[in-house]
């Protein structure tokens, strides 16, 4: 275990100089900071020393060593739209990002493995039809499309809810939910599919024929194996929202997080910031690889961590 | 029509006229057509037939392993003279399977689940029937580990069924099933998926069990080998019906229907120098549409006119019973033989 663990630190470490490269290419690539930071009437003068006031002046190569030197030492610069360092504003938002993907994705996990396997007990029954139609809905449908309608139905319509920001338990309702329902139609279909499989293995006819309790049947024993692709999906859906969903919902709700940073970052060219928000999202990517490894090995002593 | 038990108390199980039938996309498929059987304490039935024949079946109606879309049509199933079937009846079967009745399945490679520790899948029969704690459950489990000729059950009561090679599943499996100390074991082919070696050892060990503990077991098999060396009576399976049942030896010395023949005639032996398999030409009947009649009068050298109408089964001789208008007959050339004791 110990061993297995430094590898995939090592083997994450890696990951993530090589993402440093790709977000240092891709950020030269996005817009011209010089251009979009100063006004049109800025002179060519005032340009130049712009330029040479964040250091792009430089050769391109000078640029990366400095650019490596500084994130081995985390810093990485100062955002040029909020004038501080790019990481101080990252570590402000990131925990907003976080409280939304853990009550988003928190539901999502929760809701969908009794639902998955309620249905998966009638194969074909009324809770297992309305069960994949709500799923395929929810893989349907467009994430910001169907954020925007539930803002003008329980916020604008029937004011239950706030439009958008953050702040107490009410403001959490619609973003977490938009975040979740694509999450969880994708959760409770692959719980439903490996329940049913699950319930039709030989070991489920020993468990019954030991007389055993229903639900001891059912949640021990197919659970438990549901539980190998179940941490798969789920992990992947913890990755994706990370790393993609919740910028198509922060910017829907205004909600201040990490997704919302990084759109405005990219509209105002701040490579500085971008390059911040790229490099923390990919290390704690790597972080949640290693943790769904070791979480495998619990469920599924089969595995083995190499 | 039930086959008399060999002692004279109340039998223990007692399958009486029990249909089971499969709803399928090819029509009602009539898996057990009036099946009856009873099994006395202490008593070994050895249940034959080819693959489809209904032996599987009649275990999983016991054990309540029937599932849609197959139902029990009509007849009963008794534990000790009380019904396991209806609402009632099912409560009191979750409560004595397991504990009374416990059965061994035919694949240890997936019987056992594979990501609980051996040591949980014994001990939550233990918790569940007689209602230990878990630390006493261990307790238990290791001597149950160690009965099933299992070596440092303390160590291996923490491992996963893949740490296990066959033979070992199955003997997980036996200590799992005679946990409660049942007075019925239901094998369903236990030793067909393991090598011919294990397969001797693990029979030992059931014969063994029977002995120390004065279990019943009900061995189902196509191998009669296996019948001969463990089993005081047979009950002969065809299309869905008991064709014929006996005296172990009985059966074998003299079997008296036609299937039952040509099924011993075609068992291979070692000790004898033939070119070929012997086999019954045709197959036996659909069961969607089951023939009138006899079931086996379109394979059956004597067949004739009275075949049309079924024979039901009828005493031969005191303990033996067979369906067959002209029982006891010869129906193929061959000299008959019997299968080899296979321990």
């Amino acid at each position: 275990m110990g061993g297995f663990l430094l590898r995939r630190i090592a083997q994450g470490l890696l990951v993530v100089i090589g993402v440093t490269v790709i977000v240092f290419i891709a950020t030269r690539m996005v817009g011209d900071p010089v251009k979009v930071m100063l006004p049109l009437s800025a002179t060519d003068e005032q340009r130049a020393a712009f330029a040479q006031q964040i250091g792009l002046d430089r050769p391109i190569g000078t640029q990366f060593v400095d650019f490596v030197g500084d994130m081995a030492r985390l810093d990485f610069g100062e955002s040029l739209w909020q004038r501080r360092p790019a990481l101080d504003v990252v570590l402000e938002r990131l925990p907003n990002t976080l409280k939304l993907i853990g009550a988003g994705l928190g539901m999502a996990i929760l809701l969908s493995l009794p639902l998955g396997a309620i249905a998966a007990l009638r194969p074909g029954g009324w809770v297992d039809r309305t069960t994949v139609f709500v799923g395929l809905f929810g893989l349907s449908l467009p994430q910001f499309w169907f954020g925007l309608l539930m803002i003008v139905f329980f916020a604008v319509t029937l004011g239950w809810l706030p439009t958008s920001g953050m702040g107490g338990a009410r403001y959490y309702i619609l973003p977490a939910i938009t975040l979740a329902l694509p999450s969880l139609a994708r959760l409770v279909m692959l719980v439903r599919s490996s329940m049913i499989d699950e319930l039709n293995q030989q070991y489920v006819r020993t468990a019954r024929a030991k007389g055993l309790h229903f639900k001891r049947v059912v949640m021990v024993h197919a659970m438990r194996n549901t539980l190998v692709p179940f941490v798969t999906l789920a992990g992947w859906e913890l990755i994706s929202a990370l790393a993609g969903y919740t910028v198509v919902v922060e910017t829907v709700f205004a909600w201040p997080g990490l997704g919302l940073t990084a759109m405005q970052a990219i509209q105002k060219s701040d490579l500085f910031l971008l390059q911040a928000i790229v490099f923390t999202v990919a290390v704690l990517i790597v972080v949640i690889n290693v943790g769904l490894d070791v979480i495998y090995k619990f469920i599924d002593p089969r595995i083995r961590l190499a | 029509m039930n086959i008399s038990a060999m002692s004279n108390n109340e039998p223990l199980l007692e399958i009486d006229r029990l249909k089971v039938e499969f709803d399928t996309r090819r029509g009602l498929v009539q898996g057990l057509r009036g099946v009856s059987l009873s099994i006395g304490r202490g008593e070994t039935l050895g249940v034959v037939g080819e693959s489809g024949s209904g032996k599987s079946v009649t275990a999983q109606a016991v054990m309540g392993l029937i599932d849609m879309p197959g139902r029990i049509a009509s007849g009963d199933i008794r534990w000790k003279g009380r019904s396991l079937l209806g609402a009632e009846g099912e409560r009191y079967a979750r409560d004595i399977r397991g504990k009374e009745v416990a059965m061994v399945f035919q694949d240890p490679m997936t019987s056992l689940n594979p990501v609980l520790r051996i040591g949980t899948q014994i001990g939550e029969v233990l918790e569940r029937h007689l209602g230990m704690t878990r630390k006493q459950a261990r307790t238990r489990s290791e001597e149950l580990l160690a009965a099933v000729g299992i070596s440092a059950p303390g160590r291996r009561l923490d491992q996963h069924p893949h740490e296990f090679s066959g033979g070992m599943r199955q003997r997980v499996m036996i200590a799992m099933a005679i946990a409660c100390e049942p007075q019925l074991l239901i094998a369903d082919e236990p030793t067909t998926a393991l090598d011919v070696t294990i397969q001797a050892q693990i029979l030992e060990l059931l014969a063994e069990l029977q002995q120390s503990l004065g279990l019943s077991i009900v061995l189902i098999t196509h191998d009669l080998g296996v019948v001969a060396g463990l089993c005081h009576r047979v009950a002969v399976m065809y299309a869905g019906q008991i064709i014929e049942t006996g005296l172990a030896e009985d059966v074998f010395e003299r079997p008296a229907h036609p299937y039952t023949q040509g099924l011993l005639r075609s068992t291979p032996r070692l000790d004898e120098v033939s070119d070929r398999l012997i086999s019954i030409d045709g197959t036996p009947p659909n069961l969607v549409t089951p023939p009138d009649g006899c079931s086996f009068q379109q394979r059956c050298p004597l067949s004739g006119e009275a075949c049309k109408k079924a024979p039901q089964l009828a005493h031969i001789r005191p303990d033996a019973e067979a369906a067959c208008w002209q029982p006891s007959t010869p129906a193929w050339a061959t000299p008959l033989m019997s299968p080899s004791i296979s321990h």
